[in-house]
């Protein structure tokens, strides 16, 4: 935990810097007749930032803040395996849909949590699996109006087929 | 009198069958909508608009009122059950809904949200009949710096008051606020902070974008690993005697967030392009200032959930004010129920009033009955989300992680700000691990557009002068207020080491 904190607070700092460098894009002072220029809200804001990174490195160095003082892993082999697990279903999840459509995407990974993470029924899991893009489906696309991703083109017929039902 | 033969006629409008129909189905429809993280009363009122030119005006107006009103109730439900907020408005709720839910308290605070939006819709109402236009002037007194002082003073009861480490909290603020300005200079226009060169920054960062990565995404993380997966959600039962009591603990515990909430929503939701977020957000920062235990806010006390939930339907009857009797709409959704109007033919501004007498007092009837309507709706469907939360984790947290990915990208149709959402996620699970907390940033990120350009008018109104915003009364005091609890938390390291070096010297 305690080199965790540093490194958040330097990774804070980073991004900080990042930000006023990226506002200096536009004016950050004072244009008579015009007010503020664009950058200087985001400008000062980051340069605020970057003095709370450095207040959080200077408790960290006093050992006053909780996680400056702990001696605890950030992450025990059950969380990095939980979030490699979860956190990586959900990127698989998210870097399918464009290529099976949101809610073939949707069906796989609540299959993969449900049946494998969760280690429910295979009943159930399918049940919910397959019933959860198909109220997902009538609610956006004719309750709501919104389209969601479809994916590649060879989803087609399946869509077509649903959208047959709602026209 | 004159208003109470008005009102009486207005009441009798609307529960004429017809429009009492169109409640029933307005508010239940809000209330799923509402419910759903990523879709709010904007998204309900927006796509439903067109239906409404099938009824004449007053009827339609009714039918999109309740759905606002339905979607006001319904953003609690999500931030209570799965701790995300279902729309910016309900943010605050999540303080202190998520933590009784956790306990298995989520009976007693979705009846306390219930309860506290009828009172602050009720109350906003009485208000609204009693003081429509002699408010409405008062409001439009308030110029930019008199509201970049009221943003001022929100972002204040989060130092002041939060209790966390403090520069974590200001960095969380300015966090937010830096990603509310990614995108465009509102002012000139020109492309800003568009990181890494990356177009769909263009657009800015969604409020929800950010919101539903803390709160679905980040948030579950580290649920996850904090239970190990054993937790089983809550415990929560359902019965009716079950909702009377809480019922009556509700109004035990809670009647003086519900208070604050009401009067105080209901003025910021006057003021224009503040509206309920904002409102409900100090609600909650002044209940807890002057709440007898203020540390018991933020784990679970039904106050904090009270004081929102009065204030943000306070606040949206508050935001009818000026849209019917100035034509200035004090909040997104106001802003299509005028164009609404506008397509009816009707003209919103002061002489409405009194060319349109049927239409206005149709429209505040039709608040009295919706407002009773969707306290009996939500009341009848607490079961159902009760019985949600009961599901088992497993079964629960894949359909969270689902909801958060079709929110984020529903909001704004693009994949861009999904991976955004994803990326929002696992930082928050790391920062909340160090203790950063990260509810100031989603505030200051929907804050962040209020603030920034009120900010700039203001400094431009006085050459770049700040004593602006100490010099107008109105500004000046809810600045001295604002900077009061900036340092309080100062006063109280002070005392401490006072304290500290009076020991060692005995």
């Amino acid at each position: 935990m305690r080199l965790g904190e540093i490194v958040t607070a330097a990774v804070l700092a980073a991004l900080s810097i990042y930000m006023m460098w990226k506002s200096t894009d536009l004016n950050i002072g004072y244009v008579a007749g015009k007010g503020p220029g664009g950058g200087a809200w985001p400008f000062w804001l980051s340069a605020i930032m970057l003095v709370c990174t450095i207040v959080i490195a200077f408790n960290w160095a006093r050992r006053t803040s909780p996680p400056s003082r702990s001696t605890e892993p950030v992450l025990d082999a059950d969380g990095r395996r939980m979030l490699l697990q979860v956190g990586g279903g959900i990127f698989v999840f998210v870097a399918l849909i464009n290529v099976i459509s949101i809610y073939g995407a949707m069906a796989l990974f609540l299959f993969y949590y449900l049946w494998f993470l969760g280690r429910h029924a295979l009943w159930l899991a399918l049940t919910i699996s397959i019933a959860t893009p198909i109220a997902f489906f009538f609610f956006f696309e004719a309750l709501m109006r919104i389209t969601l991703p479809k994916g590649m083109s060879f989803t087609d017929p399946v869509f077509n087929v649903l959208y047959d039902i709602i026209y | 009198m004159e208003i109470l033969e008005l009102l009486s006629h207005g009441l009798f409008l609307a529960i004429q069958p017809m429009n009492i129909a169109l409640i029933v189905v307005g508010v239940t429809l809000g209330l799923f909508i509402g419910a759903m993280p990523g879709l709010g009363s904007v998204n309900g009122v927006a796509i439903l608009l067109p239906i409404t030119f099938l009824v004449p005006p007053a009827s339609a107006i009714i039918f999109l009122a309740a759905i606002y009103y339905g979607a006001m109730y319904g953003g609690a439900i999500s931030s209570i059950t799965l701790g995300i907020p279902g729309a910016s408005t309900a943010v605050a709720t999540t303080f202190d809904g998520r933590p009784l839910a956790l306990k298995g308290r989520a009976s007693l605070a979705l009846v306390t949200a219930a309860i506290a939006s009828f009172v602050g819709g009720t109350v906003s109402i009485l208000l609204f009949t009693a003081f429509a236009p002699p408010l409405a002037h008062v409001a439009l007194s308030f110029g930019p710096p008199e509201i970049f002082a009221l943003m001022l003073l929100a972002f204040a009861t989060f130092v002041g008051l939060g209790g966390d480490d403090i520069p974590k909290t200001v960095l969380s603020i300015c966090l937010g606020l830096v990603f509310a300005s990614v995108g465009f200079d509102q002012i000139s226009g020109a492309p800003r902070l568009v990181f890494f060169g990356i177009s769909g920054f263009l657009h800015g960062i969604n409020f929800l974008v950010l919101a539903i990565g803390v709160y679905g995404i980040g948030e579950m993380l580290w649920t996850l690993d904090t239970t190990r997966g054993k937790i089983t959600s809550t415990e929560a039962r359902m019965t009716f005697a079950g909702i009377v009591a809480d019922t009556r603990e509700c109004f035990a515990k809670a009647w003086k967030g519900m208070s604050i909430g009401s009067l105080l929503g209901f003025f910021v939701g006057i003021l224009p392009a503040a509206g309920a977020t904002p409102g409900s957000l100090m609600s909650y920062g002044v209940a807890k200032m002057t709440g007898r235990d203020p540390d018991s806010y933020g784990r679970g006390n039904p106050d904090g959930v009270a004081a929102p939930e009065a204030a943000n339907n306070s606040a949206s009857t508050g935001a009818m004010l000026p849209m019917l009797t100035l034509g200035i709409p004090g909040s997104p959704t106001t802003a299509i129920l005028l164009g609404g109007m506008v397509i009816w033919g009707l003209t919103p501004g002061p002489r409405l009033f009194t060319d349109q007498p049927e239409f206005v007092w149709g429209l505040i009837g039709s608040f009295y009955v919706s407002n009773f309507f969707a306290l009996v709706i939500n009341l009848s469907f607490i079961p159902l989300f009760i019985w949600m939360l009961r599901m088992p984790f497993t079964i629960l947290a894949p359909m969270i992680f689902v909801l958060s990915v079709v929110g984020g990208y529903a909001a704004t149709n693009d994949m861009h700000d999904v991976w955004l959402m994803l990326i929002f996620g696992i930082s928050a699970f790391f920062l909340r691990k160090f203790d950063y907390p990260l509810a100031p940033a989603v505030l200051a990120i929907v804050l962040g557009p209020i603030a920034e350009p009120t900010l700039r008018q203001s400094l431009l109104l006085s050459s770049g002068d700040p004593s602006i915003f100490f010099t107008r009364p109105i500004a000046g005091t809810i600045t001295v207020i604002a900077i009061i609890l900036i340092l309080l938390p100062l006063v109280g390291v002070i005392r401490r080491k006072l304290r500290g070096t009076n020991k060692a010297s005995a």
